[in-house]
């Protein structure tokens, strides 16, 4: 992903130039280079994140950005970011006697870009990959569907394709792909959005400004700064994946 | 050779009409499937992987077991199996071929299967089980083959074939220890994550293959001129026993290692097994028919007596065979999804179109393996006209 890469960061310096509009992306190739390259990365803010209870835009901003359907079924339920039970999305973390604020609500889970995701690994036609920024990428003309990689997350973040999809989707966003029956997809972190120097659609979404995203490879970025002060927990992360989305407490 | 396949009498040619009888209805609810998606099915976002991967994985091992006659026979030069052979090595064939038919139809894109040979990544074990699989179904058509034509020809065996009589009998364990692998290695299901998964799906392969081989030889038998005599279906039932007990003595080490270190993760699989999980036991009738078939089984099979006679042999090798076809082909598979990595119990049961299209795919290895078998029997004057 060599290439990929390159042509990445010079899209995405070019871009941040000319926008300018985050404080959370790095604006310049120079930090990249001085730090070899970066590592996006996804902190939330969980208490200003519950103080919106029931509050579901950044769900609703990414999945008509990247034309996720509805499905009625909820077998056959296809989602990239949701809301999720404090127990379910950390079940190795002693809730027992927490503040019940935080395990009564619901946080907010999505594709965690591991540093050693377990789709990447089954994959058996390199459908799904890493890329050398973090992100876990997907590409939906060579998935075969067997699911391996469904089978091999701990997140649950994975959703299969049980139906042809483009009938459920409301309004179809043409500047994004839909996907057809029979592929897995997933949240990639914007992709689609990082060259033009835009934050992910969940983080330009939330109201809160409780998504912070960032680059973990500069020591001087906010998101650094931000670990640095506060505390953070990961999902599972005795597996040892390393994931980059980290939940502020 | 090919040509005895089309000489038999009414009971051969009706046989293999109501096969493609039903496998013409597997082939409609296929093409339904196609065109709709993998929706016809009972799988979901929590349980992607069902019946048919547990078909997969419980055929592997019938595939598997043809070793059990091959190993005494090349290894030891164990004469008895000498007439046995051939038939585990076409079963093995038909077993292979099912096995690549599921895998096919639980493809969400099977028009893309190719691409697991175009984008080649040794990193999946699904690599390696494709490897392994479509290598040991050439290893035996060769073999089967040239041994079956020597003997037409009344000649021995060429001897270049003697060393991949060999090479496939470690094959034969390979074969299902990827398929072991391929579960075994997600630390997302701590259901699958065990050592001993591919030593488990060795011991019931040798008890589920070698039982089947018993059941369809004394049905043989009864069908035509063919008669291997006594010795090695006793000897085949000595296998299954020692492969039974073994089988069932490394289920009691799961149980143990998840029950008593009492990981909540761990002892959530095994309670949905046998107990039911958040008002979810439609797996929990079948466990424990399972569990009960597995001890008449050990019963029969440990008593000498039960074990020789042909009444008794045929129940021991019937509840050796439903016990684990539960097992693997029911349980196995679907518990690794129940609960979810995320603490979530989805029922998942097979809808009718899923398992109308596995009959038709357990229909085509079973005319594979009349054909072959017919072929076999004709080659030796064996059939009965």
């Amino acid at each position: 992903m060599n290439e990929g890469r390159r042509s990445f960061l010079k899209t995405a310096a070019l871009g941040a130039l000319g926008v300018a509009a985050s404080h959370a992306l790095p604006a310049t190739a120079e930090g990249a280079k001085a730090t070899g390259g970066r590592r996006w990365a996804m902190l939330i803010d969980t208490r200003r994140c519950l103080e919106k209870k029931g509050c579901a835009k950044c769900a609703e901003a990414c999945h008509v950005v990247h034309n996720v359907p509805a499905l009625s079924n909820p077998r056959h339920e296809v989602k990239w970011i949701w809301r999720e039970g404090f127990r379910e999305a950390f079940p190795d973390q002693e809730a027992e006697y927490f503040d019940e604020t935080l395990t009564t609500s619901k946080v907010l889970v999505f594709c965690n870009h591991c540093d050693r995701p377990p789709c990447v690994r089954v994959c058996p036609t390199q459908a799904t990959w890493r890329r050398r920024d973090g992100l876990v990428m997907m590409d939906w003309h060579r998935c075969i569907g067997c699911r391996y990689c469904v089978a091999a997350c701990p997140y649950g973040s994975r959703s299969f394709n049980w139906v042809d999809p483009r009938p459920h989707i409301a309004e179809i966003t043409p500047t994004y792909p839909t996907r057809t029956r029979g592929v897995v997809e997933k949240c990639t972190f914007c992709d689609e959005r990082l060259p033009e120097g835009r934050l992910p659609a969940c983080v330009e979404a939330c109201e809160a400004k409780a998504l912070m995203f960032g680059d973990l490879a500069d020591p001087a970025s906010e998101v650094r700064e931000v670990l640095r002060t506060r505390f953070a927990v990961r999902r599972r992360p005795g597996l040892g994946t390393h994931p980059a989305i980290f939940y502020l407490v | 050779m090919l040509e005895k396949a089309l000489i038999g009498n009414r009971t051969y040619w009706g046989w293999l009409a109501f096969l493609a009888g039903i496998i013409a209805v597997g082939a409609f609810f296929y093409v339904r499937q196609f065109s709709v998606g993998l929706g016809i099915t009972g799988l979901s976002r929590d349980v992607t992987w069902g019946f048919y991967i547990a078909q997969f994985t419980f055929l592997v091992g019938v595939a598997a077991s043809a070793v059990m006659v091959v190993l005494p026979y090349y290894l030891h030069n164990y004469k008895a199996f000498g007439k046995m052979t051939i038939l585990g090595e076409f079963l093995a064939i038909a077993a292979v071929i099912m096995c690549m038919l599921f895998i096919f139809v639980d493809m969400g894109q099977p028009t893309r299967v190719l691409n697991v040979i175009l984008h080649p990544t040794p990193k999946s074990l699904m690599f390696w089980d494709m490897i392994s699989l479509s290598g040991y179904l050439v290893l035996n058509v060769l073999i089967s083959h040239v041994t079956l034509d020597a003997e037409r020809k009344g000649i021995a065996p060429p001897k270049w074939i003697q060393p991949i009589i060999i090479l496939s009998i470690p094959w034969a364990i390979s074969i299902h220890t990827v398929t072991a692998f391929l579960y075994s290695g997600l630390a997302a299901r701590p259901f699958w994550m065990t050592a001993v998964l591919a030593p488990r799906f060795l011991a019931s392969a040798f008890a589920a293959g070698p039982a089947l081989l018993i059941l369809m030889t004394l049905l043989i038998r009864r069908l035509t001129r063919f008669d291997p005599g006594k010795e090695p279906l006793e000897r085949l039932a000595v296998i299954v026993t020692y492969a039974m007990t073994i089988n069932v003595f490394l289920i009691l080490m799961e149980l143990f290692t998840g029950l008593y270190s009492a990981i909540p993760e761990h002892v959530a699989h095994f309670q949905f097994l046998y107990l039911g999980l958040a008002g979810n036991t439609a797996l929990v009738p079948w466990m424990w028919t399972s569990v009960a078939l597995a001890v008449v089984a050990l019963v029969l099979l440990l008593n000498p007596r039960t074990r020789v006679k042909e009444p008794t042999m045929i129940m021991a090798c019937v509840a050796v065979f439903v016990s684990i076809w539960i097992d693997k082909g029911l349980g196995m598979v679907v518990t690794g999804f129940v609960p979810s990595p995320l603490g979530h119990v989805t029922p998942y049961w097979p809808t009718f179109p899923e398992v109308a299209i596995s009959v038709g795919i357990y229909a085509i290895g079973a005319l594979v393996i009349t054909v072959f078998y017919h072929i076999a029997l004709s080659v030796r004057g064996e059939i009965a006209h």
